[in-house]
């Protein structure tokens, strides 16, 4: 048995940057991390995978991008090697290769069963990450069993996938990038797409997040939106990084061949069915993605650049061909694998605690949940826009661990 | 969309919203009281007319009585040697989806702030009747395509508008029925 003041689950960014707000306060704590440091980048995503933020913005607490690439976007491999130096230089106490098991509550604290013992602490600090593992819909289990079935998380690339082509539900950024590289190695690609939001890569000259960082989109509060059920359930950006800092979305994967139909409904009798509502949810897409233009667009003549930022005009609309098909036959041969990119989500099998809802979700309030002296990181919106991103794990580390702090102060008056 | 309350409460378009987003609270706490069944009886008048009552419901737990039952009449017209007493089905069809999305407007436009001055909308959907004559098996029974043309005067820029439209679209029942496959269970004495 080993005690630590905090323990934190998870050595990413997240982990790495309360790491350093902790030890910042002398806080003494230790990160358990099923592998090594930024496990998930390393080991449960595609090959081609690029960060979807330029390199500039991936800034963690103390730690900056100092790289002559400022607007790229690292592979994975990179961002591995980049958490791996912020670990390095800010002395992360990492506790590698220690699967966590169970955590439970006790008298004055929490347990942490692993593989390689046990911890006792009287505060605890989630930063496992919003993607353990994929969502995939009920109705997958009505396919045809001939057909490969896999989750982004097993995709490597297209080499890797049966011959033949491939349906892909979700067009998300994951769906639309697995969409374009696997069409382009020569493949049949169908794309379901139902609930979506579009932005153009670059907008009046500059990357869409440079805008959005700019313009304070990023650091809206949870407190601060209308619908913050709807705000964290919002899809991710239909984007991509490349050295070329392409656009992608439904228009240019059209013309690339890719088959777009609307949102997977049914799987009947061998048939995949489509609803009726593509239309509407591009026209969705199309009417969010001008609105947040035109914010740009009056936040540029608001400050007065409006000649610095030469207004290029706005994206085409997405184009929907009246035909567009409202079924597909998975049967007849063309289609042998299905991949669902139909989100992410956190996993807490480990978590023996009365903290989630009836959906399976932690109860949390801007990331102090609903237990004494226990943290989550990372969430979708946790406490602001970019929660979920690089570039917010530090704002909310040192905001929770703030509170953190200020916890342990009232426990101790207490004894 | 951000709206102050000032606007909204001066805005009316005669849905109260304020109710509405009272029973979506409520409803969060106890998502059973949320199941609902609709209900609808017809019965054979002569040859294609018939007449359907539209009565009680259930939700919120418990049978919800109105004080009237209303009728709904149908019937085939003469092209199809019929005598035309009333709209055909597939009429009432486009009606329905038509009067959906007209509240779903409303609705949404008093949730932001849009005061509306007229709403209409013409409806009109592709047929192939060889498909219910049975010529040919290809050729499916329903609609090839529904095509739905809003006319709509308001105090708000064109894609505010529309963006209130697609929302409309976004929650409303007939065009989820419509657009997307429902199991039907049909069932013989």
């Amino acid at each position: 048995m080993r005690f630590a003041t905090t323990v934190i689950i998870g050595a990413g960014q997240s982990g790495l940057a309360m790491s350093k707000h902790l030890t910042a306060r002398s806080i003494d704590h230790v990160l358990i991390e099923r592998g090594e440091v930024g496990n998930s980048w390393r080991t449960e995503r595609w090959d081609s995978l690029r960060l979807l933020t330029p390199n500039w913005q991936s800034r963690l607490p103390g730690y900056a991008y100092e790289g002559d690439d400022p607007d790229g976007y690292m592979t994975m491999p990179e961002v591995v090697s980049y958490l791996e130096r912020y670990a390095k230089a800010s002395g992360a106490p990492v506790q590698s290769e220690t699967r966590v098991s169970r955590v439970h509550r006790t008298d004055t604290g929490y347990e942490v069963t692993t593989d390689r013992g046990l911890w006792r602490c009287r505060t605890l600090v989630l930063a496992s990450g919003a993607c353990n593992v994929a969502t995939v819909p009920a109705l997958a289990a009505g396919l045809p069993r001939n057909l490969a079935n896999l989750t982004p998380m097993e995709y490597r690339n297209p080499d890797t996938l049966p011959l033949g082509g491939v349906m892909i539900v979700g067009a998300s950024a994951t769906g639309v990038q697995l969409a374009r590289e696997i069409k382009a190695s020569g493949r049949r690609v169908v794309l379901s797409v139902g609930n979506h939001v579009r932005l153009p890569r670059l907008y009046r000259g500059r990357d869409i997040k440079w805008w959005m960082d700019v313009t304070g989109i990023m650091d809206v509060r949870y407190d601060a939106v209308d619908d913050l059920d709807r705000a964290r359930r919002l899809p991710s950006l239909q984007l991509i990084g490349t050295p070329e800092r392409v656009t992608i979305d439904l228009n240019t994967l059209r013309r690339a061949g890719v088959e777009i139909v609307g949102r997977l409904v049914g799987l009947r009798d061998g048939k995949a069915q489509f609803s009726g509502s593509l239309a509407n949810h591009c026209m969705l897409a199309d009417l969010k993605m001008n609105r947040l233009l035109a914010s740009i667009d009056d936040w540029i003549r608001v400050t007065g650049q409006d000649e610095m930022f030469t207004n290029t005009g706005r994206p085409e609309s997405t184009e929907i061909p009246a035909e567009t098909p409202l079924g597909l036959d998975l049967k007849d041969g063309t289609i042998s694998s299905v991949i669902w990119a139909t989100g992410y989500r956190p996993e807490y099998a480990w978590l023996d605690l009365p903290v989630l809802d009836r959906k399976g979700r932690i109860r949390h309030d801007g990331g102090i949940v609903d237990s004494p002296g226990m943290y989550v990181l990372g969430l979708p919106f946790m406490r602001r826009r970019k929660s979920s991103f690089i570039d917010g794990a530090g704002d909310d580390a040192a905001d929770l661990a703030a509170h953190l702090h200020s916890f342990l102060g009232l426990q101790r008056a207490a004894a | 969309m951000t709206t102050d309350i000032s606007t909204i409460t001066s805005v009316d378009n005669g849905v109260n919203v304020t109710a509405l987003f009272g029973a979506r609270e409520s409803l969060q706490q106890v998502p059973e009281a949320a199941q609902f069944k609709w209900r609808a009886s017809c019965e054979w008048l002569n040859g294609t007319h018939s007449r359907s009552a539209i009565g009680s419901f259930f939700g919120l737990g418990a049978e919800q009585n109105r004080s009237r039952t209303f009728t709904v009449e149908a019937d085939h017209p003469q092209v199809f040697a019929s005598e035309d007493n009333a709209p055909t089905p597939v009429e009432l069809v486009l009606s329905g989806l038509a009067s959906c999305l007209t509240a779903g407007v409303a609705a949404v436009a008093q949730r932001r702030g849009i005061q509306l001055h007229s709403v209409k909308a013409v409806l009109e959907a592709d047929m192939d009747i060889q498909g219910i004559l049975g010529i040919d098996d290809e050729v499916r029974n329903g609609f090839g395509a529904i095509r739905v043309h809003f006319e709509i005067r308001a105090d708000a820029s064109e894609d505010d508008i529309k963006a209130v439209v697609a929302q409309s679209q976004k929650r409303s029942a007939v065009f989820d029925i419509i657009t997307n496959p429902t199991n039907v269970f049909v069932t013989v004495n």
